[in-house]
C-alpha cells in the first residue's frame, strides 16, 4: 500500500509524533500532581478549628501572643489565595513545608522513612511476580487450574493485615523460623513482604492465567501449532506476550494496592516506614506531613501509570500506528 | 499416489458425533474442495488432518495415510513432524490468524525456525523470498511490518506464504477468501491456482460454492458431519444428485424478475457528502457527492467493497447522521433538513435492517418487548397489540413461540427475521437494508432474500439494498448504483449495469464475481 | 480487590452453581447475624469475666475469650453489625454519588465531561485505601468518618464505570434502533439507558460491598474507626495482635469472618457478571 519511500520518510515523523505524545503525557503527570496538591490544600483548609490549636493540642497552655506569633511564622494570616500560591511555589522547589509535630522539614521526614518502605514494597513486588508467574506457568491442567483458582480467590479475599498476623502466629511464634520483633535484618523483611505480596500475587496470577487461556484460544495459536511448534514455544514466543499485555493494564492498580497495604503491614509488624509515619501524622493531626505524603503518593502513582503506558506501546505494536486500518 | 488419504473419519466432541464416516483423498496438483455450511464439521475435518482437533474431541479413523505413512497412531511428536512440513493449514482472516504482536517475516518463517537451526539473517532472507513468491510487492519492507499494517489481500498472501515456508505437499486452506473484497478474492484464487499448477495439493474448505467452483477439481459436500455427495467439479455443479447439494446450488442468488414500479420517486438523495475527522487531523471523505433515486415498489441496489461508504450512506438516508452537504427527500417532503423533533413523527415511513441485528436489540428485552416497542408507535389499540405481534412474527416465518425468547437465544437467521418484523410493524414505505444477509449461511440467506422479495411484491414496499456481494445485488435489484471510495461510479437499470458496464471498476467487479 | 479488576476477571469464567449457592448462604448467615445476633449467641459481647481471660476455644466459648474474658464468638457475631453496616452504608453512598457524577459526565456536553473526568482521574491517582486514610485525617476518627471516607474513596470507580456504561449505551445499536423507530429521547433514556447502566453497576456494588467491609476492618484495625469496647472485626483483630503468641484465636477468627465475607460477595458478584455477559454475546 505505502511505498518504501513514504514509509521511511514517515519514520521520523512517527518519532516526532511519539515525542509529542510523551510530552503530552508528562504534562498530564504534572497536572495530576498539581491537582492532588490543590485538592489536598483545599481539604486541609476545610478542617474545622484553628490549625495552630490543632497542632498544639487541646491541652497546651500557650498564651494568645505566642499563638499569634506562630500564626505569623506559618504565614497563616495571609489571604488564602496567597497561601496557596506560596505553597505551590515551595512545592516547585521541593520544599514540602515544615512538620507541626516533629519540628523537621517534611521532606526530611519523608526521606528518613522512605527507604524502609521502598525495601518492603520492592521485595513484596518481587515475591508477587515470582509467585504469580510460577502459578500461571505451572498450573496448566484442568484440575490444577481449578485448585489454583480457589487458592487465588482465598488469597485475594484475605485482608493483608490479617494474613500478616496469621503468618506471625504460625511462622514466628509457632515455628520460630522468623524473628518476631526485629526490624533491621533481611530475615525480618520476609514475612511482611510476603503478607503484602499475597493479594497482589493472587490477582496477577488470575489475570496471567486467564490471559494465557484466552490467547491460546485465538486463531493465531492454531496457526502456530499448525507449523509444528511445541506447546512451550507457543507459550514462550507467543501467548506469554499477549498475557503480559493484559497484566500491564492493572499494574497501576497493583502498585497502588502495595502502597496502601504498606501502611497496614508496617503497623502489624511494627516496622518503621512511610506507612507508620502517615498513621502518626493522621493521629497527631500533623497536616503538612499528611499533605506532603498526598503529593508524593500522587506523583508516584502518576509516574508509574506513565511508565506503564510507555511499556504498553512497546509491547503492543498495534498501539503505535493508530492511523492505519481500523 | 495421494498425499493424504482418510477413510471413515469419526470425530466426537463432548459425546456428540460431529463428523461421521468421512472419506476422501487428495493427490498432488489436485484441489479437493469440502463445501458445507456452519456446523457441518468441515473445519474439524480439516484440522484432524494435522492432528489439531481441540481438547475434548476424540478422533477415530479406519485409515489415515499421509505420504504413504500410517498416521492413525501418531504421537504428538510425530504430528509435529508432519505439521508445516508435509501438511500446512491456513485459517481464515489473516488479521487474527497471524500473531498481531509479531512481525510478518517472523510469522512467515516460523515453520522453518521450528525444525532447522538457522541464523536470523538466513531466516530473514527466506522470509523475503517467500513473500516474493506469493507476489507481495516490496517484500523486504513488508517482512519487517506487523500484520495490521498490511492490507487484507497482502495479509492473506503472507499467511499463505507462512503455510508454504517448510515446503509442504498439501495445503489445507480454511475459508481463505471469506474476509476479503471480491476483487482481492479473485487475485488470491489466482495465486492458489498457480500453486496448484506447480504441484501443490490443495484441500479447500469453504461455504462459498462460487469461490470453490473456480478452483476445485473435485468437490465434496458436507452436511451434519457426513459427505453427502462427491464428484468432479463440473459434474457436481451442472447435475447435482443429492437434495442438499441441489438446495445449496439453488440458494446461490439467481436472476431477478424485475418488480413493477407502483408510483413515483419515493426517496431521493441529492449531492450527499459526509467526511470524518481522523487521527492527526486528517479527514476521510466517506460519502462524496452521492445522488440517487428510489422509485416506489422497486429495489435500488447499492454495491461496493469495504470502505466504499455504503454504511455511511445508509445512515445518512435514515437521518441518524447529518450530512455535511446535500439533501434527502422522503415521499416528496423534506427529510434530512428537518429538526429531529419534527422528523420523529414521520420516522415510521423509513426503516432499517442491518448486518448484525443483535446489536440493535436491547439485550435485556425479549422478542415480545422488542416488537412491542415498535407496535406502540403505531395506532394499534392496546388490546390488539399482542395479536399484532404474533401476526408480524408469522409474516416473517416465525411463530408465537419465539415471543418469549431473548435475542441471544436465536439463530442468525431468526434474529434477522425479528428485525424485519420490527421494521414492518411500522408499515414503512421504504426499507433500507444494510448488508442484511452477509453474516448468514447460504441456505438461510436464500430464505431471508426470498422473504424480502415476497414482501415487496405483496405490499409494494420500496427497498434500498446495500451489499458487497454482486450476486445478491443482482438477485434483488431493479436499479443498481456502484460505489467506490465514497462516490457512485456507475448507476442505472440493473440489466444495463450488469450487461453493459461502463466504468472500469464495475467491469472488474463483474469479472471477479464471475457473473 | 478493585471492582474494575473483578469485572475483567469475571468475563473469563465458566459458571459453577455449587460455589454460588454456598456463597449466598454465607451472605444470608452474615445478614442474619447482623440483624438478629441473638439467633447465634446468648452471651453479651461486652460482658467481661477477667477470671476467664485468654481461654482457648472450647464448647462454651467456640472462639475462645479475649484479654478481658469476653467471648470472642459473641464479639464476632455482634461485630457483624458494625462491619456490615459500615460496608453497606459506604457502598450505597459511593454508588449513588458515583451514579450521579458518572451519569452527568456521560450525558453532558464535552466540556463538562472533560472537567469531571479529570477530577476523577486525579482522585483515582490515589490507592483507594490511602485516600480513605487521608480523608480520615480531615474528618477525624470514628465510625461515621470511615463510612464517609470509604465511600469517597470508592466513588471514583463507580463514577468512571457509570460514565463508560452511559457512553456505551448512548452509542449502542439498540438506542439507535429506538431512535429509528421514533421513540422519544426521554422514553429511550428511561427504557434503555437507565436499566442497562444500573445493571452492571449493581453487580459491581455487590463486590464493592465486600471490599468496603475489608477497608473498614483495616481502618478500625489502625484505630481510626469503631471505638472500643464496641465490637468490630478490625478492632478485635488489633486487640488480638498483642496476644498473638499466647491467644491466637482473638486475631484469627475475626479475620476469617472478613475473608469469608469478601469471598462470598466476590463469588456472587462474579456469577452475576458472567450471567450478564452471557446475555450480550
Amino acid at each position: 500500500m505505502r511505498s518504501a519511500e513514504k514509509w521511511h520518510g514517515a519514520r521520523w515523523l512517527r518519532w516526532l509524533r511519539w515525542l509529542c505524545w510523551l510530552l503530552g503525557r508528562l504534562g498530564g503527570v504534572l497536572v495530576v500532581i498539581w491537582g492532588a496538591a490543590t485538592l489536598g490544600f483545599i481539604a486541609l483548609k476545610f478542617i474545622p478549628g484553628d490549625p495552630v490549636e490543632v497542632m498544639l493540642g487541646v491541652q497546651a497552655q500557650v498564651s494568645d501572643e505566642v499563638k499569634a506569633a506562630i500564626r505569623e511564622d506559618w504565614g497563616l494570616n495571609e489571604p488564602v489565595l496567597v497561601q496557596y500560591f506560596e505553597y505551590l511555589g515551595r512545592l516547585l522547589t521541593g520544599d514540602l513545608g515544615q512538620s507541626y509535630q516533629l519540628r523537621q522539614p517534611v521532606a526530611e521526614v519523608i526521606a528518613q522513612q522512605l527507604p524502609s518502605t521502598v525495601q518492603l514494597t520492592t521485595l513484596a513486588l518481587v515475591f508477587a511476580l515470582v509467585l504469580a508467574a510460577a502459578s500461571a506457568l505451572l498450573a496448566r491442567g484442568r484440575r490444577a487450574g481449578r485448585a489454583v483458582s480457589v487458592l487465588e480467590l482465598v488469597v485475594v479475599s484475605s485482608p493483608a493485615f490479617w494474613t500478616g498476623l496469621v503468618l506471625i502466629a504460625v511462622f514466628a511464634f509457632g515455628l520460630g523460623w522468623f524473628p518476631v520483633a526485629e526490624t533491621n535484618t533481611p530475615r525480618s523483611l520476609v514475612l511482611p513482604a510476603l503478607a503484602l505480596s499475597l493479594p497482589v500475587a493472587g490477582i496477577v496470577s488470575q489475570i496471567l492465567r486467564q490471559g494465557l487461556d484466552a490467547a491460546e484460544r485465538q486463531p493465531f495459536a492454531t496457526s502456530v501449532r499448525a507449523r509444528g511448534a511445541t506447546p512451550t514455544r507457543l507459550l514462550a514466543r507467543h501467548t506469554l506476550r499477549h498475557a503480559a499485555t493484559d497484566s500491564l493494564t492493572i499494574s497501576g492498580y497493583l502498585v497502588g494496592s502495595l502502597l496502601g497495604g504498606a501502611v497496614l503491614i508496617e503497623t502489624v509488624f511494627a516496622r518503621p516506614g512511610l506507612g507508620r509515619a502517615t498513621l502518626r501524622a493522621i493521629i497527631d493531626r500533623d497536616l503538612p506531613v499528611v499533605l506532603g505524603i498526598i503529593v508524593l503518593a500522587a506523583a508516584t502513582f502518576a509516574i508509574i501509570t506513565l511508565l506503564v503506558d510507555i511499556l504498553y506501546r512497546v509491547v503492543d505494536p498495534r498501539l503505535r500506528t493508530r492511523e492505519d486500518g481500523s | 499416489m495421494s498425499v493424504v488419504k482418510v477413510s471413515d473419519l469419526r470425530i466426537e466432541f463432548d459425546g456428540v458425533t460431529v463428523v461421521d464416516g468421512v472419506s476422501f483423498a487428495v493427490a498432488p496438483g489436485e484441489c479437493l474442495a469440502i463445501v458445507g455450511e456452519s456446523g457441518s464439521g468441515k473445519t474439524l475435518t480439516a484440522q484432524s488432518l494435522l492432528g489439531l482437533v481441540p481438547d475434548g474431541a476424540t478422533v477415530s479413523t479406519a485409515e489415515l495415510t499421509i505420504d504413504g505413512v500410517d498416521a492413525r497412531a501418531f504421537s504428538e511428536t510425530q504430528w509435529r513432524g508432519v505439521r508445516g512440513s508435509r501438511i500446512a493449514l491456513i485459517s481464515q482472516d489473516a488479521l487474527v490468524a497471524l500473531d498481531p504482536l509479531r512481525r510478518v517475516g517472523r510469522e512467515v518463517t516460523e515453520a522453518i525456525e521450528v525444525r532447522e537451526r538457522t541464523s536470523r539473517a538466513v531466516l530473514d532472507d527466506r522470509a523475503v523470498a517467500l513473500l516474493a513468491d506469493v507476489a507481495v510487492p516490496e517484500p523486504s519492507l513488508r517482512a519487517r511490518q506487523y500484520p495490521h499494517e498490511l492490507s487484507g489481500g497482502l495479509r492473506q498472501r503472507a499467511l499463505i506464504a507462512s503455510g508454504l515456508a517448510a515446503g509442504p505437499a498439501l495445503l489445507v486452506a480454511d475459508e481463505p477468501t471469506t474476509a476479503l473484497d471480491a476483487t482481492v478474492q479473485a487475485r488470491i484464487l489466482d495465486l492458489l491456482r498457480e500453486l496448484k499448477r506447480s504441484g501443490l495439493a490443495l484441500l479447500l474448505v469453504s461455504h462459498d460454492l462460487s469461490v470453490v467452483a473456480s478452483l476445485a477439481d473435485r468437490i465434496a459436500v458436507m452436511q451434519n458431519g457426513a459427505i453427502v455427495e462427491e464428484a468432479d467439479a463440473a459434474t457436481l455443479l451442472s447435475s447435482p444428485q443429492h437434495p442438499y447439494t441441489r438446495a445449496l446450488l439453488a440458494a446461490v442468488p439467481g436472476e431477478r424478475t424485475p418488480a413493477v414500479p407502483t408510483g413515483g420517486v419515493v426517496l431521493e438523495a441529492t449531492s450527499l457528502t459526509k467526511s470524518y475527522r481522523g487521527p492527526s487531523r486528517s479527514t476521510r471523505v466517506a460519502v462524496d457527492d452521492v445522488s440517487l433515486q428510489l422509485r416506489a415498489g422497486t429495489t435500488l441496489g447499492i454495491v461496493g467493497e469495504s470502505g466504499s461508504g455504503k454504511s455511511t450512506l445508509a445512515r445518512l438516508l435514515m437521518a441518524v447522521e447529518t450530512a455535511d452537504r446535500g439533501d434527502v427527500v422522503l415521499a416528496g417532503e423534506p427529510w434530512s433538513a428537518l429538526r429531529e423533533a419534527a422528523r420523529r413523527g414521520r420516522r415510521h415511513r423509513i426503516q432499517l435492517i442491518e448486518q448484525d441485528p443483535l446489536s440493535s436489540f436491547d439485550p435485556r428485552l425479549s422478542v415480545a418487548r422488542i416488537l412491542a416497542e415498535a407496535i406502540e408507535r403505531t395506532d394499534t389499540p392496546t388490546r390488539e397489540r399482542a395479536a399484532r405481534a404474533v401476526e408480524l412474527l408469522e409474516s416473517v416465518g416465525l411463530t408465537a413461540a419465539h415471543l418469549g425468547r431473548r435475542p441471544h437465544q436465536l439463530s442468525g437467521g431468526q434474529r434477522q427475521r425479528v428485525a424485519i418484523a420490527r421494521a414492518l410493524a411500522l408499515r414503512p414505505d421504504v426499507l433500507v437494508c444494510d448488508e442484511p444477509v452477509s453474516a448468514l449461511d447460504v441456505s438461510v440467506q436464500a430464505q431471508v432474500l426470498a422473504l424480502l422479495d415476497d414482501l415487496q411484491r405483496r405490499t409494494g414496499l420500496s427497498m434500498v439494498f446495500i451489499s458487497h456481494d454482486l450476486a445478491v445485488i443482482r438477485a434483488m435489484s431493479d436499479e443498481i448504483a456502484v460505489m467506490r471510495d465514497g462516490r457512485v461510479v456507475e448507476s442505472g437499470p440493473a440489466a444495463d449495469v450488469l450487461g453493459a458496464p461502463q466504468h472500469p471498476f464495475t467491469v472488474e467487479l463483474l469479472a471477479s464475481t464471475g457473473i | 480487590m478493585s471492582l474494575a479488576i473483578t469485572e475483567r476477571l469475571a468475563r473469563g469464567r465458566r459458571p459453577r452453581s455449587g460455589g454460588v449457592i454456598a456463597a449466598s448462604a454465607v451472605l444470608v448467615v452474615l445478614a442474619l447475624a447482623a440483624v438478629v445476633p441473638r439467633l447465634f449467641t446468648g452471651i453479651d459481647p461486652l460482658e467481661t469475666e477477667i477470671a476467664n481471660a485468654l481461654a482457648a476455644p472450647s464448647l462454651a466459648h467456640p472462639f475462645g475469650t479475649d484479654q478481658s474474658g469476653r467471648d470472642v464468638f459473641s464479639r464476632v457475631v455482634y461485630g457483624a453489625q458494625h462491619s456490615l453496616f459500615i460496608g453497606f452504608a459506604a457502598t450505597i453512598l459511593a454508588l449513588v454519588a458515583g451514579l450521579i457524577v458518572g451519569t452527568i459526565s456521560g450525558l453532558a456536553p464535552r466540556a463538562i465531561d472533560t472537567v469531571l473526568s479529570r477530577i476523577i482521574d486525579v482522585l483515582m491517582a490515589f490507592p483507594e485505601f490511602l485516600l480513605a486514610l487521608l480523608l480520615i485525617a480531615i474528618l477525624g476518627p470514628g465510625e461515621s468518618s470511615i463510612v464517609v471516607a470509604i465511600a469517597a474513596a470508592s466513588m471514583p470507580v463507580y463514577a468512571r464505570v457509570t460514565r463508560v456504561q452511559v457512553l456505551v449505551v448512548r452509542r449502542s445499536g439498540y438506542v439507535r434502533a429506538a431512535r429509528i423507530i421514533g421513540v422519544p429521547p426521554l422514553v429511550s433514556v428511561l427504557r434503555h439507558v437507565v436499566p442497562n447502566t444500573l445493571g452492571p453497576l449493581l453487580v459491581m456494588a455487590t463486590i464493592g460491598f465486600g471490599t468496603a467491609i475489608a477497608s473498614a476492618a483495616g481502618l478500625s484495625f489502625l484505630g481510626l474507626g469503631t471505638t472500643p469496647p464496641e465490637p468490630e472485626w478490625g478492632l478485635i483483630l488489633s486487640e488480638g495482635r498483642n496476644f498473638l503468641g499466647t491467644a491466637w484465636w482473638i486475631a484469627v477468627f475475626p479475620g476469617l469472618a472478613v475473608t469469608a465475607t469478601v469471598i462470598a460477595t466476590t463469588v456472587v458478584g462474579r456469577r452475576l457478571l458472567a450471567r450478564r455477559a452471557g446475555r450480550t454475546s
